[in-house]
């Protein structure tokens, strides 16, 4: 018993090793992944404040960042007053041209990681990330060797 | 060992509801600044009183002050402000009021009926300047140090609590 036991044990120790190899390629593969929609050109300096809160780009930013006030909302969905000027905010610093990751790094500066909806992938949010599919991978190893010790004892038993 | 086994979802559960009972002793709207430890914003604002005159955090470097974000509007400044009054009589340290998104008459007015207890005020009356600052709920403190860095920083209403455990420590831990 002690040799099954200890076999199974290095399988499962295998087996969630891979299981968390694979989540952490897959989330590697993700953030090294340029964002599915592109960042467009910075708008021509004769768009209007109302044309850039109008843009797809405004709207994405806006939804990707936290109303302080609210807390729950977003900076799209939020009417309150420090969400108005927060918007007013990042619709000037497009007019200056800056991409989304300096606007968003602009206000972290600021707020602190708190106003992104999503949280960065560093160090230090790597259980906030990877905990949910270690978690998973955990799971999974349990579910797999309970079955699979059910499947070995039932012909001992029914024997 | 077999039977240690039995008490790993036990051991889980008590880890899992040790972090939930911490969190709920926390306040979700005190969010941790991360201005804690940078160069205080610079900002050039009008001085309330004097709006021909104006003030930049830059005239206070080499000393140890506060800065105040208040309003007239706002409720909670009200429950802090006797604590500021007090402060100022004792001399303790330079707070700069930081008027925030209000009407300078209204703002004249709450000065001449509760006191004023700081040594200038700016009127950020876009709300431009305190964005710089992080600002999101009023009143707010900073304290900044001697070389200009932000050292404590507290969101809500000043307690004695906050005031006298950990604000004034830190004033004459600073100001040494």
């Amino acid at each position: 018993m002690s040799c099954t036991t200890r076999h199974l044990s290095r399988q499962w120790v295998a087996a969630s090793a891979s299981a968390i190899l694979i989540a952490v390629v897959i989330l590697v593969a993700l953030a090294a992944s340029p964002p599915a929609t592109a960042q467009p050109a910075a708008p021509p300096p004769a768009a209007s404040d109302a044309d850039l809160v109008r843009s797809d780009r405004f709207r994405r930013l806006a939804a990707e960042l936290r109303c302080l006030v609210c807390q729950n909302q977003s900076l799209a969905d939020s009417n309150a007053e420090l969400a108005v000027d927060l918007r007013d905010e990042v619709v000037r610093l497009m007019r200056t041209g800056a991409d989304d990751r300096q606007i968003k790094r602009h206000l972290v500066e600021r707020y602190g990681d708190f106003v992104l909806y999503r949280p960065t992938f560093e160090p230090r949010n790597w259980a906030l990330w990877l905990g949910p599919f270690l978690m998973l991978a955990v799971g999974a190893a349990v579910v797999w060797r309970t079955s699979r010790r059910r499947t070995q004892s039932v012909p001992v038993s029914s024997e | 060992m077999s039977k240690l086994k039995y008490l790993i979802p036990a051991v889980l559960f008590l880890v899992l509801a040790a972090f939930l009972l911490a969190g709920l002793g926390k306040d979700p709207r005190e969010i941790p600044s991360p201005l804690v430890g940078k160069p205080a914003p610079a900002f050039e604002l009008p001085v309330l009183q004097q709006p021909q005159q104006s003030f930049a955090p830059a005239q206070l470097q080499g000393q140890v002050w506060l800065l105040n974000v208040w309003a007239s509007w706002c409720v909670p400044c009200l429950v802090e402000h006797p604590l500021l009054v007090q402060l100022a009589r004792d001399g303790v340290l330079p707070i700069v009021g930081f008027n925030y998104k209000d009407k300078p008459e209204d703002a004249t007015a709450w000065l001449a009926k509760h006191g004023d207890p700081y040594t200038t005020t700016v009127a950020d009356r876009d709300g431009r300047a305190s964005l710089d600052y992080g600002v999101y709920g009023v009143p707010e403190t900073f304290l900044v140090d001697r070389s200009g860095t932000i050292r404590f920083k507290h969101v809500g209403p000043l307690t004695p609590d906050v005031l006298n455990g950990r604000l004034l420590p830190m004033v004459r831990e600073l100001s040494r």
